[in-house]
């Protein structure tokens, strides 16, 4: 019997390419299992990914609509797909180098904008594809390929860059919480204006090796569901109890104009 | 109409059905942003001002697969931004027409004078050996008005991006303009498919074989890709299998646009006929030319000229025809060299090719008489 999930994708391009272990898998999972939930027609989606496992896994497997486009550029590339046709559900799947280093200012933008784009951050906390380099999202300390010694920069907060850029709808979880992650991705479905969830993936052929010294992807979850704290609780921490913490939850869920729907408007207006 | 180069330009995209305008302010390119930011309201159509020149490309990618005909402008610094977009919209063979309105550079240059400095960059400026892009160059408002819409009458029917290279001059030059109606004019349109989804695969590629192009959410569940692909649109390749199709693919995206003849590749020639020396421009630096070329005739000098207006894919074939009895050649461009040696390709190897360069400013009637006098004695 196959999969009730099993007619998103094309079965004939199985399996993926991506190591054994790798939370992206769930991540996708999370996200088909949104879309059965919420009935969406998938003649009506277009997924744009960037470059990264996360591109590799979103674009071609899912029986959608898809671009495989430019390492941090899926999101000007969405944008234009939205502001000429609004009524298509535009998912842009990034990872933490694509969207929080080559694509930042894009994703800064698109969040200011508030354009409806439901954007999936992948964030392994390193660069995966191309063997375990150093990401702008690597906790510091660890050791990758290209932090020999040991990181000295301080990761990014793609959650609160979001939160201050304007975003709609801000929510992290990790591969430990997919029950949670696919509640948030049901709601950014039915967001108009531009909403930002971040997924915490285990990689355990990169980052499990060199920053949690593990590669059972089993010890990585456990190390994910330690190691998170809510977003409520949070706030009552101080930075130092917060050090190295994954605070996942909601952290904004508002209702604003949309950018295409506002353009819309504002035209008509003139004529 | 007297219109501006860079308003006849907005104007022309408009009446081309151009719906989508992304663009990043930059001398001396702006106005076209302007205008259209004004005009796209009007017509129904979507202006966005993107954060930098890489997301003006990359929108328009997006916005001419949602089914909108889309430009971009832009002057140098803000066109080597866009390169990378230009090769995701030479694999992804997406129609698009980016306007570079080159002022003097490398960098700031001098943002507000002339120089014609990428025309190199038009066709080598993307990386990967990506030979698709067709390059225009206007020398009057007229012309920004003709060779826009023929950009995108070329961008439709061969699906691949399609420069404009204009200059300062020809921008903010202020000339008569006249505007055809729209019934006469000739506009070519998206070749959508014409059989379901289930039947169709636009992945097939040939030498001039151009495909249909769906419209993204129109039920053909697209696999858009910036990768090497297989006939069938697969990407998982073994790499003894890429040697093939990259010489297939690659093939296929250069020879679409130079395989046959096309009205626009053309070569516009002034005394041509019975002249031993002849002088070769492209955009505004021809209009200082046909002076000189007509005081020189005055003079009693056979003399006469050639205006590229299509730069690339470079009219070989046509030049040389032009070129076949001249004994001197005189290459006329706002830069240090560049055309000039694609035209020392196409002569007989006794021919004399001089060439003139100058920067920010036409060269002078005078100049370029005094140039002639010395290569004709």
């Amino acid at each position: 019997m196959s999969h009730p999930l099993m007619k998103y994708l094309r079965e004939d391009w199985m399996p993926t390419v991506l190591c054994p272990g790798c939370g992206d898998g769930t991540v996708l999972q999370c996200m088909l299992r949104a879309v059965s939930n919420k009935n969406v027609d998938m003649n009506q989606v277009a997924i744009v990914a960037g470059i990264g496992c996360h591109a590799r896994l979103g674009t071609g497997y899912i029986a959608a609509d898809s671009m495989w486009t430019l390492h941090g550029r899926a999101i000007p590339i969405a944008t234009g797909i939205k502001l000429v046709n609004p009524n298509l559900q535009v998912v842009v799947l990034t990872g933490d180098g694509d969207c929080g280093s080559i694509g930042l200012s894009h994703f800064v933008h698109a969040a200011r904008r508030n354009i409806g784009l439901l954007t999936i951050c992948f964030n392994n906390s390193i660069y995966g594809m191309t063997g375990g380099q150093v990401a702008p999202t690597t906790p510091k300390g660890t050791k990758t390929k290209t932090s020999p010694l040991g990181n000295l920069e301080y990761p990014l907060d793609l959650c609160s860059l979001a939160e201050t850029a304007g975003a709609s709808y801000v929510a992290r979880w990790t591969t430990a919480h997919p029950k949670q992650l696919t509640t948030s991705i049901e709601k950014a479905l039915e967001k108009k204006g531009f909403s930002f969830i971040e997924a915490v993936t285990q990689c355990p052929t990169y980052y499990g090796r060199y920053s949690l010294g593990s590669t059972r992807p089993s010890e990585i979850l456990r190390w994910f569901q330690r190691n998170s704290v809510s977003v409520e609780r949070s706030r009552k921490l101080g930075q130092e109890e917060l050090a190295g913490k994954i605070v996942i939850g909601e952290f904004v869920d508002v209702q604003k104009l949309e950018l295409a729907e506002q353009y819309r408007t504002q035209s008509r207006m003139k004529d | 109409m007297f219109m501006q180069g860079n308003e006849a330009c907005a104007e022309a995209a408009i009446l081309a059905g151009c719906r989508y305008f992304a663009g990043y302010p930059i001398t001396p390119a702006t106005e076209i942003a302007e205008t259209l930011a004004r005009r796209m309201p009007e017509v129904g159509g979507v202006f966005i001002q993107m954060e930098d020149e890489i997301a003006s490309i990359t929108s328009v990618i997006g916005a001419s697969w949602a089914g909108a005909k889309a430009m971009t402008a832009t002057s140098g610094p803000g066109f080597s931004l866009m390169q990378e977009g230009i090769g995701l919209a030479a694999i992804t063979e997406t129609p698009c027409v980016i306007v570079d309105v080159q002022r003097v550079g490398p960098c700031q240059g001098f943002a507000t004078l002339p120089m014609q400095g990428d025309v190199m960059q038009a066709r080598w400026g993307s990386h990967g050996d990506s030979r698709s892009n067709i390059v225009l160059a206007p020398a009057s408002p007229q012309e920004m008005f003709e060779l826009t819409i023929e950009a995108f009458n070329l961008a439709e029917r061969f699906r691949t991006p399609v420069i404009v290279l204009s200059d300062e001059i020809v921008a903010h030059m202020r000339e008569r303009v006249t505007v055809p109606a729209i019934e006469d004019l000739k506009l070519e349109n998206r070749k959508k498919p014409s059989v379901p989804p289930e039947q169709f695969s636009f992945h097939e590629f040939s030498a001039c074989d151009i495909s249909p192009m769906p419209t993204l959410g129109s039920g053909y569940k697209l696999n858009i890709l910036g990768h090497l692909r297989t006939e069938k649109g697969r990407v998982n390749i073994p790499s003894q299998d890429v040697p093939r199709l990259a010489l297939k693919f690659l093939s296929h995206l250069a020879d679409k646009i130079s395989a046959g003849e096309w009205e626009a590749r053309k070569i516009k020639t002034f005394f041509a006929e019975d002249s031993r020396t002849m002088l070769i421009s492209y955009g505004s630096t021809s209009r200082t030319v046909e002076s000189a070329v007509k005081e020189a005739r005055k003079e009693g000098m056979k003399i006469g000229c050639a205006r590229l207006i299509t730069l690339w894919p470079f009219p070989e074939d046509q030049l040389r025809a032009i070129l076949e009895d001249v004994d001197n050649v005189v290459v006329v461009e706002m830069n240090l060299g560049q055309v000039v040696d694609k035209v020392k390709e196409v002569v007989r190897r006794s021919v004399k090719v001089t060439h003139v360069p100058k920067m920010g400013d036409l060269h002078t009637t005078e100049e370029l008489l005094d140039c002639l006098k010395k290569v004709v004695a």
